[in-house]
């Protein structure tokens, strides 16, 4: 299996989005897999602030040289910021996923579904079941 | 041995805009014989405009230079196998070519009055005949100018017909080894999209679309055989699921190259689907096109065609008729693309129900030929038989460092255009075959041949692999950097 990284204090979805919870603010972004997948990442497209999602929605477009894909929301909850930097870097998501490239922060509708969200060992396995 | 590319003279090409000079031109009009007018009275001082477009200033010669020599840097199908895998890169017979530019074909006007183009229009409704024969459709119409229109169209029809039934059904079902068309069709007419998995084995199964399966299902769209390749077995199980709780099925028709003559979407169940005449029926398709995408269907949803429909009437003449209130109306400013119809009967009836038939077995034997040749040297994701084409992955070359990217511009270097690569989705990079047709067993050895030397040199020389294309005009070009920051001028921003 290929080298990823995926930080013990981050919460994962099966879609390969990631979440950092710091109070009442969920920051998302996609995982080191899904950057490493997509390639080059060439675009990304963001809701505005003050949308909501229901968990399983998206709530964004990431385009890579190889393909485009939807960013899907791995909890409900009201879009609190957006990162405007990826607009015009969106090589960031590339460089630095956990970082630089983060994409939203949320304020959850319900708290428990970021519990509910993968750990870091059980997001690998899940990672390392597709690979297969 | 016969070698498929060498290098030969190789023109390099200025833009027209930097060949042009002041006052340099390519015609001479004739001298005026009407009265001047003067278009600012006429049509308002603002709409005229006080400077010259910057258009560039050229003799015929340069004009047909510049144009003559970029062919010169085409990959075609008259140069060589194309096996950009979903998209039947057939050869294009030249017969049909021949009766394109048949006078009564070719200097047709679109409004002329339709006495006037009887041919034409009996050419029309014997084609749609023909393709309700190959498809086992009720009606079709030729007028969607490409597969993504005949989608659009065939949703369309589909919506209609719900709302006719006084249903309002707000959701499509797409399988996730889809077109990325069929979401945006689905979606175009207001239906939320919902993604059906794939079973392990690579294709659809009914307790999959059970699982999603309600009330509120407008259509299932469907590729039969799907993007990898592989035939849709439980097709009809899947249609019985879906008409059960009044839904529809939408088939994608751009891999119908594989059923010609063997199975027909009608039969299996299908309700509307489209044809690619530019893939299956071999009218020109990459930059000779135009497309053209007729939408056939079955009877229930004929008060929903687009208009004008061609009538037969029963002297035996033919009329345009546009009296259909239930119709979808116009898509195009015509009768369609008229010249592919002509090309696309030509083929059908050059070829007969016998040599259609054998397209479709010889598309499926080459695409296996391949997998089998292959498969020591390429990962198959998903193993067994395939239909007309084959998708193989990176797996094997993981270790080398070397990618499916990597692989298709490698085989630009030995003058092939490249596969159709990672597509579908759920195969992580996924190199998509798909030789058609029209390849000798010798052309299909060679295009092995090639594969399989650049999987050994991945392992022994991989940088000559990852740096490749090394004999291309230009060599591997900064794709990131290019969609990133587009440079959209010609010359820099004067202000910048």
């Amino acid at each position: 299996m290929a080298n990823y990284d995926f930080p013990q204090d981050l919460r994962y979805s099966r879609e390969d989005e990631w979440v950092r919870t710091e109070g009442e603010r969920v920051t998302i972004g996609v995982t080191d897999y899904a950057q490493q997948q997509l390639g080059d990442i060439v675009f990304v497209e963001l809701p505005e602030v003050g949308r909501t999602f229901e968990k399983g929605e998206p709530f964004g477009v990431i385009e890579s040289v190889k393909a485009v894909s939807d960013l899907f929301a791995p909890i409900s909850g009201e879009v609190k910021e957006i990162n405007p930097a990826l607009a015009e870097a969106p090589e960031s998501v590339n460089e630095d996923c956990y970082g630089e490239g983060w994409m939203i922060v949320i304020v959850p509708a319900d708290s428990t579904e970021v519990s509910a969200l993968l750990d870091a060992g059980a997001y690998a396995q899940h990672v390392e079941s597709r690979t297969d | 041995m016969t070698r498929n590319a060498s290098t030969g003279i190789a023109y390099e090409e200025d833009l027209l805009f930097e060949h042009s000079r002041p006052g340099r031109v390519g015609f001479a009009l004739p001298a005026r014989d009407v009265p001047e007018v003067d278009a600012g009275a006429l049509l308002g001082a603002d709409a005229v405009r006080d400077d010259l477009p910057g258009l560039p200033e050229l003799s015929e010669v340069d004009v047909v230079r510049h144009f003559t020599r970029m062919s010169t840097w085409n990959a075609a199908v008259d140069l060589a196998l194309y096996p950009l895998g979903s998209c039947t890169m057939k050869y294009n017979p030249k017969i049909n070519e021949r009766m394109a530019r048949l006078p009564g074909f070719a200097a047709a006007h679109p409004l002329a009055d339709p006495a006037r183009c009887q041919g034409l229009l009996e050419l029309m409704v014997r084609l749609e005949e023909g393709l309700c024969e190959v498809s086992g459709m009720d009606h079709v119409s030729l007028q969607p100018a490409a597969g993504a229109q005949g989608e659009l169209a065939g949703v369309m029809m589909i919506r209609a017909l719900h709302e006719a039934r006084g249903e309002r059904r707000r959701v499509v079902l797409v399988p996730d080894s889809a077109h990325g068309t069929n979401p945006a069709s689905a979606a175009l007419n207001g239906f939320d999209v919902v993604s059906v998995p794939s079973g392990d084995d690579g294709i659809l199964h009914p307790e999959a679309v059970e699982a999603v399966m309600t009330d509120e299902v407008a259509a299932l769209m469907v590729t039969n055989p799907n993007t990898l390749g592989l035939f849709e077995r439980h097709i009809g199980a899947i249609c019985e699921i879906v008409h059960a709780r009044g839904g529809l099925v939408y088939l994608d028709g751009a891999n119908l190259n594989a059923l010609l003559g063997v199975a027909r979407p009608g039969d299996m169940g299908v309700d509307v689907m489209h044809f690619n005449l530019h893939k299956t029926f071999s009218t020109p398709h990459g930059g000779g096109g135009p497309g053209s995408g007729p939408v056939g269907i079955k009877a229930a949803l004929a008060p929903h065609l687009p208009v004008p429909v061609v009538r037969r009437d029963d002297d035996g003449s033919y009329r345009l008729d546009s009296d259909l209130p239930g119709s979808i109306g116009r898509l195009h400013g015509s009768h369609g693309n008229a010249g592919m119809l002509v090309r696309a009967f030509t083929y059908l009836r050059s070829l007969g129900a016998e040599g259609i038939r054998r397209c479709g077995e010889m598309a499926v034997l080459n695409a296996n030929y391949l997998r089998v040749r292959l498969s020591d040297h390429y990962h198959v994701p998903y193993d067994g038989m395939v239909m007309h084409e084959c998708v193989f992955s990176d797996k094997h070359l993981a270790d080398t460092g070397v990618t499916t990217m990597d692989v298709a511009k490698r085989l630009i270097d030995h003058g092939y255009h490249p596969p159709t690569i990672y597509f579908p989705l759920i195969v992580p990079g996924a190199l998509m075959i798909e030789p058609t047709e029209s390849e000798s067993l010798e052309g299909l050895d060679r295009f092995a041949d090639t594969l399989i030397e650049i999987a050994q040199e991945a392992r022994d020389d991989p940088e000559t692999v990852r740096s490749a294309p090394h004999r291309t005009r230009h060599r591997r070009l900064d794709e990131t950097r290019a969609a990133r920051k587009p440079v959209l001028r010609w010359q820099p921003d004067p202000a910048s």
